[in-house]
């Protein structure tokens, strides 16, 4: 039976390590995936509350805690309701039905005549006297969970499916609710002074000066070229932190050049290149066409800047942070800092919505290496605004190049992308380098670079095989060795920018073969559930009545599956172009299987949406000789509210189906939507993301 | 030197450098961490508060600049035992991912209905433009003003 669990539960195997029932009348769930703005915390209590027949208001959650919660690895690619999702209702299952089959022994009964309700076990309808916290016991949570207990069929769900609201948007709604808010006895603020690049060394420190700009008492922190000002006014801190760059003189810093910040630079860098699909070269045969696709470098630019706290008393490090994977940055930080891992605990707290591995796991190592050095007292790094856009981990420029051979009735018979890009995963855990520990006395080699493997999605091929029905496809991937920039993940790492190139590639062989591209695409494609959604869209949006190209006003259909097997989404824009993009109208359809929270579903959909719309019309991380230079939202623009068009999100119930990760599915869709959009409102084609006034210029002009 | 001015209703009097960020003073000295810091540039808008009634970024807005004013945080609308129907339409919309945003966003969303208690849509998204929300709630969070809106009509 073992070797069908969940990781998660493989990993975890000891009941207690996941549920528990309090004196309160409360049960105590624990898992490892943490909040991160999904709401995933509440549809992991869904499922508990579900499976054990507990009211939902009685889930005590606790998550991302390497002292008291499973090891499930990072919170990412929307995988935490597949798999912590399955294992939290495989393991409620259990234990219901351990404590019922103790219960029936006990009364002299089947297991079937008990039922139970909010807690109380009924026999036959009737009062036991007996509930989850009277009759369970230790051994009930002593016991290897072996996977085997039933869960209940859906049809007689009545919590997981509700839109059940999430119970911790209450504090961030009125008053503390971050890690930002947290305040600890003895704290101190700090803040670091970045290390221009990798390999840069501190030859001069002028820290009377920066004392004297700071206007009031710091501690400077200095570890190899790691330096730290700490003190007890986070106001006086943060002055010297201001100050402190034109005071410090550094030797050997890499230079950059304008040309690094296009995807196009990496087509001439040295690369691993992988040959996946089908063998043999690209076809000849026929009518060959071809178009290049490509996004920019983009951050997470979550609104809030990083931060991180730690203490070191008594030889033990504790450590709280907004990180996606408590354990794997427990892990780095034993690692770097030279501790043992049972010396190191790591806490989550709640960041600003990210979407990725963003500058967390890195304002964490700045706290604990300070707290290393003013040991007994708690550190709280906060990342300052510039900090967060020159420094965290960007999701790398990607260019995509399609390339097909057409039939007869312009049809593709074969097909390839050809992918380069920086590697879009560079976790700690994943051989990624972390920020200040190249600043240390013994820096780690350069990261190597590396993506996902197929089997896990892909990273720069994610979403690179097209589902159609195309008799040969092949995908060639040339993972850049070196990034200009260090580049992790961010919403979809691939995904985005092949769907964007698959679906507008798509509408470009629709128009050169003279059909229709809602009609081409129903053409290629046997997939049910992906014609269903495409057919919902196509009549929501009024395809039908689809006007002639170069009106100014546009229409554009996309869809895709996430990562190929997650959940699908079908999404229309209507839009207008004068000289910028004027977002109108956006209708979407998604199937994700079993929806635990609908409402909670439809946010992050329409998230998406807005988040892949910004992303595709506004966001560019520019570089110059001395680094990323788009550092505040000026030079970083997101979307605004009043660029934000009408979204109607409709979600097709398959409830029979298992539960797909649905986080990122409407990411390339919006993208690629828009993509086609434009070239329909336009008559001509922008292939390069973002779609801005200079490229809507240029391209007019073409 | 002391400098005086209302808190949330609350006199109080601060032995703070005047040129202290008003954001920090609220932060760290009164301990109201519902404003929040998101650039210190008066770009994004987590740190908005009204300053006499009108909606003003404090990451930027040194202190001794309002002496004398009234100012209100988020904590100063509602608590979640007795919330300010804002506070309340926002979690009956789930107007919120991450949430980072919304406390700025709903001070602004009070000078708004203080001042034109029926907005239309795009008087709602006027007074919001300033405020950035990266997780693309922007819809329920217009829904969510609309709502208080109503709510306060019936009130
Ligand atoms: S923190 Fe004040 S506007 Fe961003
Ligand atoms: S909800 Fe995350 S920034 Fe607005």
């Amino acid at each position: 039976m073992s070797d069908t669990l969940p990781l998660s539960i493989v990993n975890n195997r000891r009941m207690d390590k996941w549920l528990g029932f309090q004196p309160d009348r409360t049960v105590r769930l624990a898992v490892g995936k943490v909040e991160i703005g999904q709401g995933v915390l509440t549809a992991l209590s869904q499922i508990a509350a579900e499976e054990l027949d507990v009211a939902i208001g009685r889930i005590d959650i606790l998550s991302g805690d390497t002292a008291d919660a499973p090891d499930e690895g990072s919170t990412s690619s929307s995988q935490s309701i597949e798999v912590s999702g399955r294992s939290v209702r495989l393991v409620s299952a259990e234990l219901r039905t351990r404590v019922i089959g103790r219960l029936a022994q006990r009364l002299n009964c089947a297991p079937e005549d008990l039922s139970v309700e909010d807690g109380v076990f009924l026999q036959d309808g009737n009062p036991t006297g007996h509930d989850y916290w009277s009759f369970a016991a230790p051994e009930d949570f002593a016991a290897a969970i072996e996977g085997s207990a039933v869960p209940k069929p859906f049809a007689s769900y009545r919590v997981v499916g509700q839109p059940v609201p999430r119970r911790d948007l209450i504090a961030k709604v009125s008053g503390a609710a971050f890690i930002h808010d947290i305040v600890r006895s003895d704290m101190l603020h700090a803040r670091a002074l970045r290390q221009p690049s990798r390999g840069a060394r501190l030859q001069a420190l002028d820290e009377a000066a920066i004392r004297r700009a700071a206007g009031g008492a710091i501690q400077i922190v200095r570890v190899g070229d790691f330096v730290a000002f700490v003190g007890a006014d986070e106001t006086v801190v943060q002055r010297a932190a201001v100050a402190a760059p034109v005071h410090a003189v550094w030797t050997g810093v890499r230079e950059l050049t304008p040309l690094q910040q296009e995807a196009a630079w990496f087509r001439d860098q040295p690369s691993d290149d992988r040959f996946i699909g089908d063998p043999g070269p690209p076809s000849e045969v026929g009518m060959v066409v071809s178009e290049t696709y490509s996004r920019p470098f983009v951050a997470h630019a979550a609104l809030a800047p990083s931060c991180g706290l730690a203490e070191y008393r008594d030889g033990h490090l504790s450590v709280w942070s907004h990180t996606q994977g408590v354990y794997p940055l427990r892990n780095a930080l034993a690692d770097i800092l030279g501790l043992q891992r049972d010396q190191v605990t790591v806490r989550h707290a709640h960041g600003a919505g990210c979407y990725g591995h963003n500058g967390a796991d890195d304002a964490a190592l700045d706290a604990a290496i300070i707290a290393l050095q003013v040991p007994d007292r708690c550190i709280r790094v906060q990342w300052r605004r510039e900090e967060e856009f020159g420094y965290e981990p960007v999701s790398t420029a990607h260019m995509t190049r399609l390339r097909a051979a057409l039939d007869d009735n312009g049809r593709p018979v074969d097909w390839t992308a050809e992918v380069w890009a920086g590697s879009h995963v560079q976790r700690p855990v994943f051989g990624g380098v972390m920020l200040a520990h190249e600043a240390l006395p013994n820096p780690p080699p350069p990261a190597k670079a590396n993506d996902p493997t197929e089997a896990n999605g892909g990273g720069g091929t994610r979403n690179g095989f097209p589902m159609y029905d195309f008799p040969a496809k092949r995908v060639i991937h040339h993972l850049a060795l070196q990034t200009p920039v260090r580049t992790s993940s961010l919403r979809g790492l691939g995904a985005l920018p092949n769907v964007y190139a698959l679906e507008c590639f798509m509408d470009e062989l629709a128009e050169r073969a003279g059909i229709d591209p809602v009609e081409y695409r129903l053409s290629l494609l046997s997939d049910p559930r992906a014609r269903h959604l495409i057919e919902n869209v196509a009549a929501r949006c009024d395809w039908a009545s689809r006007w002639p190209v170069g009106t100014g006003r546009g229409l554009g259909l996309a869809w895709s599956r996430y990562k190929n097997k997650a959940a699908y989404a079908c999404v229309a824009v209507e839009l207008d172009v004068d000289q910028d993009v004027r977002l109108r109208r956006v209708w979407c359809a998604a199937d994700a299987g079993l929806v635990i929270n609908p409402d909670g579903a439809r946010n992050q959909l329409e998230g998406g949406i807005v988040h892949a719309a910004s992303m595709t019309l506004k966001e560019q991380v520019t570089l110059d000789g001395d680094g990323i230079t788009s550092l505040d939202w000026a030079s970083y623009p997101i979307m605004k509210f009043s660029e934000v068009p009408e979204i109607d999100v409709e979600i097709v119930a398959r409830p029979e189906l298992p539960t797909l990760g649905m986080g990122e599915c409407t990411f390339g869709p919006t993208a690629a939507a828009i993509g086609n959009a434009v070239a329909h409102a336009l008559g001509v084609r922008i292939r390069d993301m973002p779609l801005t006034r200079e490229r809507i210029a240029a391209a007019l002009v073409r | 030197m002391s400098i005086g001015l209302t808190v949330n209703g609350r006199d109080v009097a601060l032995n703070a450098d005047p040129v202290t960020p008003l954001l920090d003073v609220l932060r760290n000295y009164l301990d109201l961490k519902g404003t929040r810091y998101g650039c210190g540039l008066e770009q994004c808008g987590t740190c908005m508060v009204l300053i006499d009634g009108e909606a003003a970024y404090s990451c930027a807005r040194e202190i001794g600049s309002v002496a004398g004013c009234s100012v209100v945080t988020i904590e100063g609308l509602g608590t979640p035992q007795h919330p300010h129907r804002l506070q309340t339409a926002f979690l009956e919309e789930q107007a919120g991912q991450c949430g980072y945003c919304l406390s700025g966003i709903i001070i602004s969303a009070k000078a708004l209905l203080d001042r034109n208690p029926a907005p239309s849509r795009a008087d709602i998204v006027a007074a919001l433009d300033k405020h950035l929300c990266r997780c693309g709630t922007h819809t329920r969070i217009i829904a969510a003003v609309q709502k208080a809106a109503l709510m306060g009509e019936v009130a």
